[in-house]
């Protein structure tokens, strides 16, 4: 599977990842390469096989309705590189 | 610190030393050390708080069998107040405001951390080469590679800085850095070890486990690390079995499947001709040798090299510059802060998956690459399913070839990528298996790989052990380390 820059550029997009104009060109030949890699699992045969998300399929346990952690919000904005009043703040988004 | 757990644990009863005096040792060769980059983080002053603890519990008698001794941790566990950076810009600054389950364990059994591992950025590599911190070196040859990405953990057990390290496997990050240094590694079952607080890579595949000197070690570390986990979903709910116990059996009558499929093109003949010396070694032991098949075996670095990237380009969303870590400086818009953070944040190869993965998961590709490769991973594990209705174990070599040197495939991702072409599979299908020291190539260790059912354990390190009683490989050090 080739993949060109426009592909690149909107893939890029997706993933809210900035690349350079000058980047998509390699990247496009790197996941190319990557890609003719995957395109490996076409000679498989899956006719009938379920996908596999998961080893061992297990099912996800139920539990109790109650509240098992404590309050630490604080500790956690601390990290924040912007906070304030209990909130995080971002860069204005309606104008 | 060449001695094992079992040896320290005595010299420590017998007050023949103190948790105290070998952790001083511990950090002092670390420091001494310091040309391998085997550590993101020393933490000496935490170190010698624990280590002052762990001799007052070993002064209460019983205390459990880790007490005292000295570790590391991979730099993917969160610490609390610790520094927990995964190898990353991304998370540089990121000092974790709790402790990953496995670290509360390790804590909670007295065991003395005296620092965070360097490793692959998010655990992504198979050399130690994608790290932030820089490359770390491998002990046998400081102009080699000690595999990836559990790199670090890897190097600090070779170099004997500590006896045991923590690690993952994701696709072989905890076996084929073991194979490459010459030590034994084990990578439980998939939901044997929590992943509560271990920094997500690719949550179906992603397993902690343990690199040491032997498989003695591991049983002893694993006991303490495993068990059931609230805090993690995909946690399994079942006993623990006891895997020290478990070492003293015989092999006589153990069957090992040989999947010809892991001796293919491009194993290395020095590697393959020690691992069939091993398997020698253990017909000598009374197990049987059977040939069996692993037929989509081939195809398991393409469908690893899918899922993986698609499970990591969803877990890595979270790296916005919002919430912690890294943040892009004078952001113009919230789509500024989003691309910018993310582009200065993550390196080559964090990006380079993030972008397989988003591509392979985006809409009209989701079929042809996500979905086909878990349909293929059904293939993979039902393969392993049936091999285990004829034999307990399938052996073969860790690794195609012994460690490469630094900088040798760096330029090329894909050859990097078949690196993990005897590894990735066991994770595709949630298995246990454990690399341990067979030999030598080019003067440099070789590994053998054993792989085991699910939750087989005890059996995986029981036959690694009773290997190890009858030859002298994980016993070999590199010139110079005492």
């Amino acid at each position: 599977m080739s993949i060109d820059a426009a592909t690149v550029r909107h893939i890029a997009r997706l993933a809210r990842l900035a690349v350079g104009e000058d980047e998509l060109a390699p990247i496009a030949g790197e996941l190319s390469r990557v890609l003719d890699l995957a395109d490996q699992l076409g000679a498989a045969q899956i006719d009938g096989v379920a996908p596999l998300a998961h080893p061992h399929e297990q099912t996800l346990a139920w539990r109790a309705d109650a509240v098992t952690e404590p309050d630490r919000a604080e500790a956690f904005l601390a990290l924040a590189p912007e906070a304030r009043g209990g909130l995080y703040l971002v860069p204005k988004v309606l104008e | 610190m060449s001695l094992s757990i079992t040896q320290l644990a005595q010299a420590l009863r017998e007050r023949k030393t103190s948790a105290t005096e070998l952790t001083k040792r511990a950090i002092a060769a670390a420091t001494n050390r310091a040309d391998l980059n085997a550590l993101i983080t020393l933490d000496e002053t935490g170190a010698l708080a624990a280590a002052q603890r762990a001799d007052v519990a070993l002064a209460q008698n019983p205390a459990s069998a880790l007490a005292g001794i000295p570790f590391a941790h991979k730099d993917i566990f969160c610490t609390n107040g610790l520094r927990t950076t995964c190898a990353s810009r991304m998370l540089d600054n990121f000092v974790p405001p709790y402790d990953a389950t496995v670290v509360a364990r390790l804590a909670g059994a007295q065991a003395v951390a005296i620092g965070k591992a360097n490793m692959d950025e998010f655990a992504m590599g198979s050399s130690n080469e994608n790290s932030f911190h820089g490359a770390v070196r491998n002990p046998w040859d400081t102009a080699r590679v000690p595999g990836g990405s559990s790199g670090g953990s890897a190097a600090l057990v070779a170099a004997g800085i500590v006896p045991f390290a923590t690690g993952t496997d994701t696709g072989g990050s905890i076996r084929q850095p073991a194979a490459f240094c010459g030590i034994t590694g084990l990578k439980p079952t998939y939901g044997r070890v929590s992943r509560f607080g271990m920094i997500a890579y690719a949550s179906s595949l992603d397993c902690g486990g343990v690199l040491a000197r032997s498989a003695s070690d591991c049983a002893h570390v694993l006991a303490a690390m495993a068990g059931h986990d609230a805090r993690d979903a995909t946690s399994a709910n079942r006993a623990v079995d006891d895997y020290v116990g478990a070492l003293a059996k015989p092999l006589h009558g153990l069957r090992i499947g040989i999947a010809r499929e892991y001796f293919g093109v491009g194993i290395d003949a020095g590697v393959g001709a020690a691992v069939q010396a091993a398997l020698a070694q253990y017909e000598k032991l009374g197990a049987t040798l059977i040939d069996v098949s692993l037929p989509n075996a081939a195809l398991a670095i393409a469908a690893y090299y899918v899922i993986a990237p698609a499970e990591a380009s969803s877990n890595l969303a979270r790296y916005d510059g919002v919430r912690y870590g890294y943040a892009a400086k004078e952001p113009k818009s919230l789509e500024d802060l989003y691309t910018r953070t993310r582009a200065e944040g993550f390196g080559a190869e964090v990006k380079r998956r993030i972008l397989v993965g988003t591509y392979a998961l985006s809409a009209g590709y989701y079929d042809a690459y996500y979905l086909r490769a878990q349909r293929v991973r059904r293939l993979i594990a039902n393969d392993f399913a049936e091999a285990f209705q004829s034999v307990d174990l399938i052996a073969g070599p860790t690794t195609p070839t012994v460690a490469f040197k630094l900088g040798e495939k760096t330029s090329d991702p894909l050859a990097m990528y078949a690196e993990d072409v005897n590894t990735v599979a066991v994770n595709l299908a949630g298995l246990p298996a454990i690399s341990l020291p067979a030999g030598f190539s080019e003067g440099m260790p070789v590994g053998l790989q054993l792989i085991a059912p699910a939750f087989a354990e005890a059996r995986l390190l029981n036959a690694a052990h009773q290997f190890q009683l009858a030859t002298d490989w994980h016993t070999k050090k590199p010139e110079g380390v005492a």
